[in-house]
């Protein structure tokens, strides 16, 4: 069983205001893309500088998300699962109520600002479950500028309701059939594109990996997360909460609660990652969690899951959100400063999960989000009952009902 | 002074341009792979640019990604690459040869045993496509202390302000992207090249050879009257992806294979 573990030993909190200039976070994060993008991504990195220092861009991001995406989400005492898990109080953070269903649009609608600033008048993105997807086509219709969505052969399959509603948005969904046909491969799609489009197209990355400046500018934009769960403990329990929980696959979400309290020495901090069918088995997604060596892919050296000659491994989890073999390179850094520490929770418990919550509170989560509440269903067990914990409810899990009924071999 | 400066010098001196094929090592296999270099050697190569196979071609076009994703499915791994260059040396110490692909694979190798591989068997250069300069210091260091030239790329987009640092790191030759784009793409604007080419040649004195886009006789002259060399990897690597998987091939198979590498140093043998 997970025990509250002891905040990390005295440590320079200077070290969480990375990235540096060159956009690392201590030997993590980086430039590592072809020539030919370098300047399209050091532009971003200069426009989001000047952008970033201007209060009036903040006040623009600010309107859109309490008017377009139904900002402040609520942090909602789960009491029913509190008594379930019988320990530490249970809060969730409410992301799944945000328009389009989660936590991403909070960064598409960030993203597609900088978009408009730079005149850009085409969108890309990949997407694995769809809903980075979804929220950057929502973006784009709400601008009228043109999108095109790169997406896994394999995760078409798997996603169709999403793939029909990018489509619905106005966006083109485009079937990636190299390499394993899905996120990853997405991606690098998304970056040929990128890299034959430079002049007119924005690529709208969804979590917070990539080259430099993306890992700080979608932290940035989902810090939004963390900023208000930390008012609304202050205000609603009165102190700050003792342990936040988040799912990591890509890790915005989970970057998004944590950074605003990474200098709040007594708040403990849980990253879940995709057990898939265990760690042993090797079929998981789970690259700081499951011992893994760095690595340099998409742009980012971070903690990778590749083989022995240094191809990337495929990946394997339920939720094909968190189906990514890296991560966010300020996790690989939070990990090595022990700030964070980083679990896993398997296919198996994140379904029970998914139960539980839709059961005891009638709220039916992401089965990205799922994961997040297994653990801390184990990790409030372990905590006295004036202990409190703060899930991130990355997303809601409408999308993911066929997926469900598919493996408890119900028929539709 | 490195294999690949001598081989410019030479080619420079005797008013030639640089022919540098490139393939994929392993597609279909790696025996395959050898026979085609010596056979490109024979057609006039100077140079040859080896790829080496990576899971996530970021940078490369459909037609390269497949011929990566066949030699993987051989298991091809960067050791056996190397041995590959290793049993390629045993018969030509003349010919140049970069070892080309993405940082991943090198990065797992860890830097300074690949450098002492890659040196013992007698590569000449590298040319890591997703290391840009900024990232390069550490294994640009470890190369060098190895006699190994470390290539890198220029793209249309690069700004000026960027070239030098791109050519402070950079030794053997200067790769000119010559599109915006992937390897393999349709080469359209040959005014632009003209004029980044110029502006090239007044910030660095290393050669300069142009890729991407380059796929035959004609785009080659074109291109080779600009620079001093030029790449074809895509129009190659096209007609390798028609080869069957096995180990012997007849030799008129293997020659219409790599005609176009014959007809671009025919082509280029007649600029001057």
């Amino acid at each position: 069983m997970p025990k509250l573990e002891e905040s990390a030993a005295a440590i320079d909190p200077a070290v969480f205001d990375g990235p540096d200039a060159s956009g690392h976070f201590g030997p993590y994060g980086g430039v590592f893309v072809g020539e030919t993008l370098i300047a399209a991504v050091e532009e971003l990195a200069e426009v989001y500088e000047k952008l970033s220092a201007d209060k009036s861009f903040w006040a623009e991001y600010d309107s859109e998300l309490k008017h377009y995406v139904g900002r402040p989400s609520p942090l909602y005492l789960a009491e029913r699962l509190t008594n379930f898990a019988g320990g530490a109080k249970i809060y969730l953070k409410r992301e799944d109520l945000n328009h389009t269903g989660a936590h991403k649009v909070n960064n598409t609608i960030g993203q597609a600002l900088l978009a408009k600033h730079m005149g850009k008048t085409r969108i890309i993105a990949e997407t694995g479950a769809g809903q980075h997807g979804v929220a950057s086509a929502t973006v784009a219709a709400k601008l009228g500028l043109e999108c095109h969505v790169y997406m896994g052969a394999e995760d078409i399959i798997r996603q169709a309701p999403n793939v029909y509603r990018m489509k619905l948005l106005g966006a083109n969904v485009v079937s990636v059939e190299s390499g394993s046909r899905t996120l990853k491969d997405a991606m690098n799609e998304a970056l040929r594109d990128w890299a034959t489009n430079v002049d007119n197209t924005y690529y709208i990355i969804g979590t917070v990996a990539g080259p430099h400046p993306y890992p700080m500018l979608v932290r940035d934009f989902q810090c939004i997360i963390g900023r208000e769960a930390r008012e609304q403990s202050l205000e609603q329990i009165g102190k700050l909460p003792d342990a936040l929980v988040a799912c990591v696959g890509g890790g915005s979400n989970a970057i998004g609660l944590f950074h605003p309290f990474l200098k709040d020495e007594s708040v403990a901090m849980y990253g879940v990652e995709a057990g898939g069918h265990g760690l042993a088995t090797g079929e998981h997604a789970a690259p700081l969690s499951s011992g893994c060596s760095p690595g340099v892919l998409h742009g980012n050296r971070t903690y990778l899951m590749s083989d022995e000659a240094g191809q990337v491994l495929e990946t394997h989890s339920v939720s094909a959100g968190l189906d990514y073999p890296g991560v966010g390179p300020e996790h690989s850094w939070l990990k090595d400063m022990k700030r964070v520490k980083y679990v896993d929770a398997t296919d198996d418990e994140a379904m029970k999960a998914f139960h539980q919550l839709t059961r005891l509170e009638g709220i039916i989560p992401a089965l990205e989000s799922s994961h997040a509440v297994a653990y801390a269903v184990k990790l409030a067990a372990t905590m006295s009952a004036d202990k409190n914990i703060v899930i991130n409810l990355s997303g809601r899990g409408d999308k993911d009902i066929e997926t469900v009924a598919k493996i408890e071999g119900i028929e539709l | 002074m490195s294999r690949i400066n001598q081989i410019a010098e030479k080619a420079a001196a005797e008013n030639r341009k640089l022919l540098i094929p490139y393939l994929v090592a392993g597609d279909p296999n790696l025996e395959t792979t050898i026979t085609l270099m010596r056979k490109l050697v024979e057609e006039g190569a100077d140079v040859i640019e080896l790829g080496i196979p990576f899971s996530d071609p970021s940078s490369d076009g459909p037609v390269i990604q497949r011929a990566v994703e066949r030699s993987l499915a051989k298991g091809t791994t960067l050791h056996q690459v190397l041995d590959l260059v290793a049993r390629f040396r045993e018969s030509d110490t003349i010919t140049g040869i970069v070892l080309m692909g993405y940082l991943n694979p090198i990065e797992i190798m860890g830097y300074k045993k690949f450098a002492e591989a890659a040196s013992a068997s007698g590569v000449d250069g590298v040319l890591t496509v997703d290391l840009p300069p900024m990232e390069a210091d550490e294994l640009n260091a470890v190369m060098r202390a190895h006699d190994i030239d470390t290539i890198f790329l220029v793209a249309p987009t690069t700004r000026e302000d960027r070239v030098a640092s791109i050519t402070e790191h950079c030794s053997g030759y200067l790769y000119y992207v010559s599109l915006k784009g992937v390897t393999g793409a349709a080469l359209t604007d040959f005014d632009s090249v003209t004029a980044n080419i110029n502006s090239l040649r007044e910030k660095t004195k290393l050669p300069i050879v142009i890729g991407f886009g380059i796929k035959d006789a004609e785009s080659a002259a074109a291109m080779g009257q600009l620079a001093d060399g030029v790449i074809i990897g895509s129009a190659l690597v096209e007609k390798i992806a028609l080869l069957a998987d096995q180990v012997e091939h007849d030799a008129d198979l293997l020659s219409e294979t790599i005609k176009v590498i014959s007809e671009a140093r025919e082509a280029l043998d007649k600029l001057v």
